[in-house]
């Protein structure tokens, strides 16, 4: 094993997880080296088990210490690495407090409104469960919507002119709107419906940090993979 | 005028409240209480929080911030050089602080709510079995954090003692609500005698609501929502 050096960073995160998608995309913004190790999380290896509190990815492990929960992670990425190394260390949070409580509220809506909302459409068990759901998600696309027309005070991103918090929390779930798009037929993000974040996802998709981390754009073999994922995770749940 | 004038919206029930108002205390910073009566919301408070339309709501200067842990974070950082830090001055330190509140909020009071106000006998004990394995997890953080000193922040009241400290009276109120000691100074040591400590704390007696009051407003609480959704049953029966 490879001495642990001052400042050495891995990640353990999974293919399809938005939340590891977060991780990388603040590493990558902070112009951080690490080493990313996906994990089998039907056989947790030892570093999973950096994690025992919840197992699960991602966990970021900086000098063999491990941080967990992702929005936990970007902010710790955001704090360490403030001043960036070769130029590209943009603040992910604002300096200020009032900006930074915005950004951290609609994060915190993201996950706890708009993410089980979606999951609910890839879980569901029927039609009519499904659609239940598909109306949340769509409810919370829309509060979005009105979000993005504030924080981004005509700028292109939530953050400014530059990706930043929010942009990340909401960013890295673009993989799984696709892919619900290809098993549903359902558009997450309706250019109709929601214009602004239909133009800001596709803003998203062109940065560099987003190109490199979001997986690849062959979206049915993306959404297999998921639903094979999806699959899996309830039969080990079931035993 | 601009100054520092703050406005907190709130319920004399709620926890979430509670760290706030908690977090307010430690700075030592002056602020308006407005009870809002839930079943009847104020205009500034749907106007302020749209979103959720819930307490807390912090209004300073006139700008709202919802969402207790947001709300500590900010007043934290708004008023850095007003009275202690309450988050850790350690990058890592401060990773380490949020995940336990956020372990606390996703972890620890969904099982809780579980347990309190479960449908059946068969879920509210599946919350308690939960409840006490989060609190057993939790009795591990507390370890990790305080470092063997008597609080979450070490040796001064930190984040984490607010976060979890602004719950203490339903925590306390757990045995008569969910059927389940939650502070077992057998089980979890280190919780137990975290509870008495905070508890003694100036911010915690002007803060938190006398445990008693709030163990009786809960039942009173739990058993006007089960009549309510049992009237909708009953409505929505007849319809069909």
């Amino acid at each position: 094993m490879a001495e642990e050096g001052k400042g050495e960073v891995k990640l353990l995160g999974l293919h399809v997880s938005p939340f590891a998608i977060r991780a990388r995309i603040a590493l990558r913004l902070k112009g951080v080296s690490y080493e990313y190790l996906e994990q089998d999380l039907f056989h947790k290896g030892d570093l999973l088990l950096s994690n025992p509190v919840n197992r699960k990815v991602p966990v970021l492990i900086h000098d063999g210490k491990p941080i967990c929960e992702s929005l936990v992670i970007v902010q710790y990425v955001d704090e360490v690495w403030a001043a960036g190394g070769d130029g590209e260390g943009t603040a992910i949070l604002p300096a200020d407090p009032y900006g930074r409580a915005i950004a951290r509220f609609w994060a915190a809506y993201i996950d706890d409104k708009l993410f089980p909302a979606l999951t609910g459409i890839m879980k569901a068990t029927t039609e009519e469960a499904r659609a239940e759901k598909a109306k949340e998600t769509f409810a919370a696309v829309e509060q979005l919507e009105k979000a993005f027309a504030e924080c981004s005070d005509g700028k292109s991103f939530f953050g400014g002119d530059s990706v930043g918090y929010v942009d990340l929390a909401l960013g890295c779930l673009l993989p799984w709107f696709g892919a619900v798009r290809e098993m549903f037929g359902l558009e997450i993000i309706d250019a109709a419906k929601t214009p602004l974040l239909a133009a800001w996802a596709e803003r998203f998709g062109e940065t560099a940090a987003a190109k490199e981390v979001l997986p690849e754009p062959d979206k049915a073999e993306y959404a297999k993979k998921l639903q094979a994922h999806w699959t899996a995770a309830a039969a080990a749940a079931a035993k | 005028m601009a100054g520092d004038e703050l406005k907190l919206l709130g319920a004399w029930a709620s926890p979430w409240v509670s760290r706030v108002q908690i977090a307010l205390h430690l700075k030592g910073l002056n602020y308006e209480y407005v009870e809002e009566d839930l079943d009847n919301k104020s205009d500034l408070l749907l106007e302020s929080n749209p979103v959720h339309k819930k307490v807390p709501v912090l209004i300073h200067d006139g700008k709202p911030i919802c969402e207790s842990l947001v709300i500590v974070q900010y007043i934290d950082e708004a008023f850095a050089s007003t009275g202690p830090s309450l988050l850790p001055v350690d990058p890592y330190e401060r990773a380490i602080a949020r995940f336990w509140a956020a372990f606390i909020d996703d972890k620890l009071l969904v099982p809780w709510k579980q347990a309190f106000s479960g449908k059946t006998e068969e879920e509210k004990d599946q919350g308690r079995k939960q409840l006490l394995a989060a609190v057993e997890t939790l009795e591990g953080g507390l370890m990790e954090c305080s470092k063997g000193k008597p609080l979450f922040g070490g040796d001064s009241v930190g984040y984490l003692d607010v976060v979890l400290g602004g719950l203490l009276s339903w925590l306390h109120g757990t045995e008569a609500l969910c059927g389940v000691e939650l502070f077992d100074a057998g089980r979890t040591p280190l919780l137990s005698a975290w509870a008495e400590r905070f508890g003694a704390l100036d911010a915690a007696k002007a803060v938190l609501p006398d445990v008693g009051k709030l163990v009786e407003f809960a039942k009173m609480r739990r058993a006007q929502l089960a009549a309510a959704e049992a009237a909708a049953a009953a409505a929505a029966a007849k319809k069909n």
